[in-house]
């Protein structure tokens, strides 16, 4: 099997890796391009560790092969904070104490920041229906729906 | 180390009690933190594990040639490349990590790979050619226990063990006092039940991993993620045959542990792949290496009976409890046995408990391991009484609790316990009162957790520009860097931001216990406050040198050292920042450190409130509202506090609603991923509301007590008295599946279910 040359856009900077033809994009970014905020818990789609955007759409990237990167703009943990200044969700997860081992977080983050640009008001339920699909394991999730709705009330007043 | 009561109570804290962010917390939100999978070496191999896909097979041998002389690959270990420890204990960690002349369970590892990709590896496991003698098995614990059953290790039976049953029995244990007929004749009713509960695995988002590198000169490194590096370094050096000094290991960030990161089962491997190939190996599991061969829990098999008078008194409680740790011997039934009754005043009590092999994955510790199956058996007859007498099963409890001065059933005498005050605020909070619909039902269960200390050592530097750098060596696992932060800032006089934590590898500092059994706010707290106070000593030297005058007569109050008695006044106060600028020309650095073998860690209560909705169609239960109550001691940090008290629970849900291991009837575990093996997620899931209560902790300075582990108890009871009033029908096994709930409803119902 030869490798294939992938060109493809991650958090805005153009950038281009040899991959295996049955690679994920998540151990492309991990182990290619050296982009260890997204994690694998589990490699088949039901954790959400590993959430990504792809041309804005939220994926598993351990479910998208790295050749279909090719020509796409990725998004990932990495490019939510701008230099110093922090997403106001990531802020509002450190101050509501959303996270406690903090491996799902990169994954929570990138999916709630994908819920607020698509429906800047969900309700709890819209919330907790969003993120079903990324698992974790410390908090209950209690201070994670509360840190996600206040980020969007904040949003919204600003 | 006792602690004046009236101080503690009075004492009005700077720090401990808010709520700083943590320190760690930009790290772990921009993804740079780095857990156990985030590290690469240069020249690193990639290494897989070949698994036993039998659950119990004898080894008859092993060709690993093929393997050997692929291309790519560095290096293939067996079982024949280690010795053999000469601990017990550490010889069964080894055969776990590495099948010996026998294949013990469905995932059992049996050789290893390291190539120069992952591609590479996984093709030469295909050419590693195991010879089988497939051999009868078993998985359930009352089979396991049965005279002729599958024996999976001859000759670990422990004396006190009858010959009744079958040689997998490896423990027998009892407690209790009183006299259980006496008991028994004095009641007004007598419930006897039977019990059943599924393992459940820890279920933590980060698999296992580990980085491994071994010089030719002896010297090794490992990075992983780990409840305890200390507890890795001591059970690898032992295994590869080393002194502890020369293997450093350095700890991740941890992706979640709750006990099962407190033991070693990769790392061994990449240690010794390391050594043969002289190459720094990695290795990362998958989630179902992670479910088939990583610690799950206990799944037990009980009978519980409890007599009670009309008014609610309970006269007396027994329990047999049969628990099955996996394919090797395992003392956790004893906590359970021990647990049982704990929340309970009682004059005639007994609890019993065996253990028994199966070929299932070695048990792993998770949260108040053994605890959460035995108070559920006995926590749902208590309820079942308080059915039967049309009693309040908070005023029942109350009635029946457990107080200072209490002989508990597993002998010690209770001190100051917060369980009475607990179950006050449960029956005062508006939960407890909220109206219910047909259809819903309400739950009550206790909780209990022992809690530990054990040995533990912390450093404490004042830097020359006023900071303090505090030095540790337990991984940080939900938010620890911070109150052991908040505790050296109050105890110093210093703000919170002047304070940094960090958790150091193995050979930075003396030796920690794992993060385990809640102890690390208590006991590193402990550690770091008393280090705290060495500091402070050495600051009022200097200061008293500086002055001039007796350092007898200085006194640290408010973050500076003060001139007392008749110098008070003298001179103005010097601060940490002005002493510490100095320290050069009155001595040195300044420094304070402790070492102890943490006691009076103070054991922890709480009850639980849940609201559920069983839907009769599909048999679906709907967690609708949950409170937590819960005795923290003193909560340093209640954010993080209330986060232990809500990750348990819903952990606790998991366990009693959804989780389970399923074992075919070929002995191999069906539901190896998360999407059969199915966690609580956050559309399952309510708020979970949190009380915290503060009974001091005689047995630290600032009367903490551990919080970590409580939680997980009571959801189990709980949610099954709250489902079997709502369906008005008793649950007796977890999990309570839909299908489970469906079975009890027709055989309650049977003309229903005919139609
Ligand atoms: S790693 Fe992609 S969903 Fe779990
Ligand atoms: S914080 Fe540990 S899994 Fe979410």
């Amino acid at each position: 099997m030869s490798r294939i040359h992938v060109n493809t856009t991650v958090n805005g900077d153009a950038v281009d890796f040899l991959c295996e033809p049955d690679e994920t994009l998540l151990d492309a970014l991990r182990n290619r391009l050296g982009l260890t905020g997204s994690k694998e818990g589990c490699g088949t789609g039901d954790c959400g560790a590993c959430s990504v955007t792809l041309d804005g759409r939220l994926v598993c990237s351990c479910l998208v092969l790295a050749a279909e990167a090719e020509g796409r703009a990725v998004g990932t943990i990495e490019g939510m904070a701008e230099g110093e200044a922090l997403h106001p969700l990531q802020q509002k997860f450190i101050e509501h104490a959303a996270l406690q081992c903090g491996v799902c977080t990169p994954g929570i983050l990138v999916a709630a920041k994908a819920l607020l640009e698509k429906n800047p008001d969900p309700t709890e339920t819209e919330v907790r229906y969003w993120l079903a699909g990324n698992l974790c394991r410390c908090t209950g999730y209690d201070k994670i729906i509360r840190a996600v709705m206040d980020t969007a009330a904040d949003l919204r007043r600003a | 180390m006792a602690l004046d009561k009236q101080t503690a109570a009075k004492r009005e804290f700077k720090v401990v009690g808010t709520r700083p962010l943590r320190p760690d917390g930009v790290d772990k939100v921009t993804g740079k933190a780095l857990y156990g999978a985030d590290l690469t070496a240069p020249g690193m191999l990639v290494a897989r594990i070949l698994r036993s896909p039998h659950a119990h097979a004898r080894i008859r041998a092993i060709d690993t040639s093929a393997a050997e002389a692929a291309p790519g690959v560095k290096a293939v270990v067996t079982a024949a490349d280690f010795g053999a420890p000469a601990d017990e204990a550490v010889r069964d960690v080894l055969v776990n990590c590495m099948a010996h002349d026998k294949a013990l369970y469905d995932g059992h590892a049996v050789a290893a790979v390291a190539a120069i990709s992952e591609a590479a590896a996984k093709a030469a496991l295909k050419l590693i050619k195991v010879d089988y003698e497939v051999l009868p098995h078993v998985t359930d614990v009352d089979a396991a226990m049965k005279p002729g059953a599958p024996v999976i290790q001859p000759g670990r039976q422990a004396e006190t063990v009858g010959t009744e049953v079958s040689e997998n029995v490896t423990h027998y244990c009892e407690f209790g006092h009183g006299d259980l007929e006496a008991g028994f004749a004095k009641a007004d009713h007598v419930i006897e039940r039977s019990f059943k509960t599924e393992a459940t695995h820890q279920g933590y988002i980060e698999p296992h991993a580990c980085l491994a590198s071994f010089a030719s000169d002896g010297k090794a490194d490992l990075w992983c993620c780990t409840q305890g590096q200390y507890m890795v370094r001591n059970l690898c050096s032992q295994i590869m045959g080393m002194e502890a000094s020369q293997l450093r290991v350095t700890p991740s960030e941890i992706g979640g542990g709750f006990g099962g990161k407190t033991t070693v089962f990769i790392e061994p491997v990449a240690l010794m792949l390391a050594k043969k190939s002289g190459r720094p190996v990695k290795i990362v599991m998958s989630r179902s290496e992670v479910l088939r061969a990583t610690g799950p829990t206990c799944s037990s098999s009980m009978g519980v009976k409890i007599g009670m008078t009309k008014d609610g008194r309970i006269t007396a409680g027994h329990a047999k409890l049969r628990y099955q740790g996996g394919a090797f011997p395992c003392g956790t039934v004893e906590f359970g046995a021990m647990a049982a009754f704990a929340a309970y005043d009682l004059d005639a009590v007994r609890t019993e408990g065996w253990n028994a092999m199966t070929n299932r994955p070695k048990q792993a510790a998770y949260r108040a391991p053994g605890a959460p199956m035995s108070i559920y058996g006995v926590e749902s007859v208590v309820d079942e009484l308080c059915q039967h007498f049309g009693l309040d099963p908070l005023d029942v409890r109350l009635k029946n609790a457990a107080k200072a001065g209490t002989k508990a059933s597993y002998g010690v005498t209770f001190t100051d316990i917060g369980l009475s005050a607990c179950l006050a605020k449960a029956k005062a909070h508006p939960h407890y009162t909220a109206p219910l619909k047909p259809g819903q039902g309400r739950g009550v269960s206790c909780g209990f957790w022992f809690n530990f200390g054990g040995d533990t050592c912390v450093t404490l530097n004042v830097n020359s520009d006023g900071t303090v750098s505090v030095t540790e060596g337990n991984p940080d696992i939900g938010g620890s860097r911070a109150s052991i932060g908040m505790m050296a800032a109050e105890e110093l006089g210093v703000t919170f931001d002047k304070v940094r934590t960090q958790v150091v590898d193995t050979a930075s500092l003396g030796y920690n216990e794992v993060t385990d059994g809640s102890r690390v706010t208590f006991a590193v707290g402990l550690a770091t406050i008393k280090a705290a106070q060495a500091a402070k000593k050495v600051m009022c030297q200097r200061a008293a040198k500086i002055w001039g005058i007796d350092e007898e007569a200085v006194v640290w109050e408010d973050g500076a050292a003060r001139p007392s008695g008749p110098n008070a006044g003298q001179f103005p106060p010097m601060t940490l920042a002005e002493i510490a600028a100095v320290s050069s020309q009155t001595g040195g650095p300044i420094a304070g450190h402790h070492e102890v073998n943490a006691d009076g860690a103070g054991v922890s209560f709480g009850v639980h409130l849940v609201d559920v909705e069983v839907d009769p169609e599909t048999g679906a239960t709907k967690v609708l509202r949950y409170t937590v109550f819960q005795d923290a001691g003193k909560a340093v940090h209640p954010s993080y506090v209330e986060g232990q008290m809500q990750g348990g629970a819903a952990q606790g849900i998991g366990w009693a609603l959804n989780e389970e291991y399923i074992y075919g009837d070929d002995g191999k575990l069906q539901n190896p991923g998360f999407l059969d093996y199915r966690v609580p997620v956050a559309s399952d899931l309510p708020m979970i509301d949190t009380v915290i209560l503060e009974i001091p902790n005689p047995g630290h300075p600032y009367g903490v007590r551990g919080v970590g582990e409580t939680s997980i108890v009571p959801p189990l009871a709980a949610i099954a008295n709250a489902v079997s009033r709502a369906a008005g029908v008793r649950l007796t096994s977890l999990p309570m599946s839909p299908p489970r709930i469906l079975a009890a409803l027709d055989a309650a119902h049977p003309a229903a279910a005919a139609e």
